[in-house]
């Protein structure tokens, strides 16, 4: 089996929601990391803060960002095994913010 | 943080619970006119919460987390300010300390009750409209969305949208602050809010299967908020005991009033080992302490009305001739055509089905409430039957029929003139 990473973007945008609403929400998620923990396919899963650094150029500009528009943003990521990176496509597909307007990229970690 | 051991680790409503505190909290700093601010601050918090629980790290104490993120985004814009009024550095900072004293005071756990009942006192101020207080309770206090009030109280979501924006707007221009009234003012005020929690409750339990859990939620937070007015040690008063008890009565029916397609059950055929017998002990505790003070209110005597059922062990054992006095008593205190009605069935069940009608009939203003609300039909049709007279019977349960917009209330008027149609053709 390898590793695969998830990379979740626009994660966030639940300003309309209510707080029922973003309990079930994140139901949904705790429901998913268990069924893939039962499957022993779970490596990891970390949130990453919203604000960061860019280091750009020969001087070394240091800037706030990432600047990319907030649907650009990687929110969090999970690591999880697969044999094939359509078999790990096909177990994004439970993300539960995929219905809204969330995104999944999914890599393979590169075993050297 | 640690790793969540399974999907349990919050408690049901969590998110619902902490808003309705968090906004308490935060408004008592921030003042009740710029509440807007202060749910601004509670949504980001839910939205950092999100953001990181998701993925695999769900800290230990939830609540606390979420109390302290609220916190620290409350002093945030209380320092924001402090600088932004240009004051000496000197100064600044003896004001900053005293903000954050009072900030860490505000949160204290043992101040949090205190908050909340200050935003209850805010959100049923006499001078707004009682549907406007039903709405900015539910949303403010108790944490509810304005989809899911929709959905409970079967509206549209721009009435209850406007509704929260007429009395936010109202609180704001008439400066309402946030206080427990002491004295005769506490008395007052806390018969509106009973009126409130009353109304809010009767929303809730309005028979509905389609939008059962949220309206089970509504009557939950109804008596959550009305348990919070009995603990409290200044605010503490009978009739709240009292309205707490015909809450429990009531709620100790909910599963028995409708079956499984959605059809009302009426008390009669009600089965009585589906009601909570838990919550009916609980009720009689509560009236007993309820009968502390001088003042016998309406919530006193519709309690007992319901304690009166929940004590029959079947229907025909109810005590007929006591409810028919409990309702005189609350005619003289509460003179409306609905209790009217309520005595006018009394008097058919306990066999006086004339009488009974023509006691509908001497309701002050029977005329135009047959021409608008379908109870009065229903009621009406349902004496006929029970004085054998089906042709007039139909005719007030179709008129029923046509002015009823809940789909239970309409399947079992369409089962009753079904049935008195076959009777009357065999």
């Amino acid at each position: 089996m390898k590793d695969f990473m998830f990379l979740f973007r626009n994660t966030t945008d639940r300003s309309s929601a209510t707080p029922e609403e973003m309990q079930s929400n994140m139901q949904l998620w705790f429901a998913w990391v268990e069924k893939l923990k039962g499957q022993g396919i779970y490596v990891a899963g970390e949130p990453l803060t919203p604000a960061g650094k860019v280091l750009k150029g020969k001087q070394t500009v240091i800037t706030d960002g990432p600047f990319a528009e907030s649907k650009e943003v990687v929110g969090g990521f999970f690591i999880i095994k697969a044999d094939t990176i359509e078999q790990a496509a096909e177990l994004a597909k439970d993300c539960p913010d995929l219905p809204g307007s969330g995104t999944v990229e999914v890599r393979e970690v590169m075993k050297m | 943080m640690h790793e969540y051991p399974s999907n349990e680790i919050l408690v049901d409503h969590l998110f619902r619970h902490e808003a309705g505190k968090m906004i308490a909290v935060l408004t008592r700093l921030f003042g009740m006119h710029n509440l807007s601010m202060a749910e601004d601050v509670v949504q980001d918090a839910f939205l950092k919460a999100t953001q990181t629980w998701k993925f695999n790290t769900v800290p230990n104490n939830p609540s606390a987390w979420l109390m302290q993120v609220a916190k620290n985004k409350a002093l945030d814009i209380l320092r924001r300010k402090n600088v932004a009024d240009h004051y000496s550095a000197e100064l600044s900072n003896q004001l900053q300390e005293a903000t954050d004293n009072y900030v860490d005071q505000v949160f204290l756990d043992t101040e949090i009750e205190d908050s909340q009942l200050q935003l209850i006192f805010a959100c049923c101020h006499p001078s707004l409209k009682e549907e406007d207080k039903v709405a900015l309770t539910l949303k403010t206090v108790s944490g509810f969305g304005v989809k899911e009030i929709t959905k409970a109280l079967l509206t549209q979501e721009e009435t209850i949208q406007k509704r929260v924006y007429r009395a936010k707007q109202f609180i704001q221009q008439n400066n309402i602050v946030l206080e427990i009234p002491a004295g005769k003012a506490l008395q007052q005020r806390l018969d509106t809010v009973h009126t409130v929690l009353y109304l809010i409750f009767n929303e809730g339990y309005n028979a509905s299967k389609s939008d059962e859990l949220i309206r089970k939620d509504i009557c939950a937070e109804a008596m959550r908020l009305c348990l919070l007015l009995c603990e409290h040690k200044t605010v503490t008063h009978p009739a709240s005991f009292a309205l707490l008890a015909l809450m429990c009565f009531q709620a100790s029916r909910f599963e028995s009033r409708l079956d499984k397609n959605n059809t009302i059950i009426l008390l009669q055929q009600q089965d009585r080992s589906l009601w909570n017998h838990e919550l009916i002990d609980r009720g009689y505790y509560y009236l007993n302490k309820s009968s502390s003070g001088e003042n016998i209110t309406i919530y006193h005597i519709e309690s007992a009305i319901a304690a009166e059922h929940c004590l029959a062990k079947n229907f025909a054992s109810t005590n007929f001739q006591r409810l028919l006095h409990l309702y005189d008593m609350l005619w003289q205190m509460k003179p409306t055509p609905v209790v009217q009605m309520n005595k006018a069935i009394v008097l058919s069940y306990s066999g006086k089905p004339k009488e009974a009608i023509e006691l509908m009939n001497s309701i002050k203003g029977i005329e135009l409430l047959l021409k608008t609300q379908y109870m009065f039909n229903a009621v009406l049709g349902e004496l006929y039957i029970k004085n054998n007279q089906p042709q007039q019977a139909t005719d007030y349960l179709e008129k029923a029929l046509q002015l009823t917009l809940s789909d239970a209330e309409k399947k079992l008027l369409k089962d009753k003139i079904n049935t008195l149609r076959s009777m009357q053709w065999s």
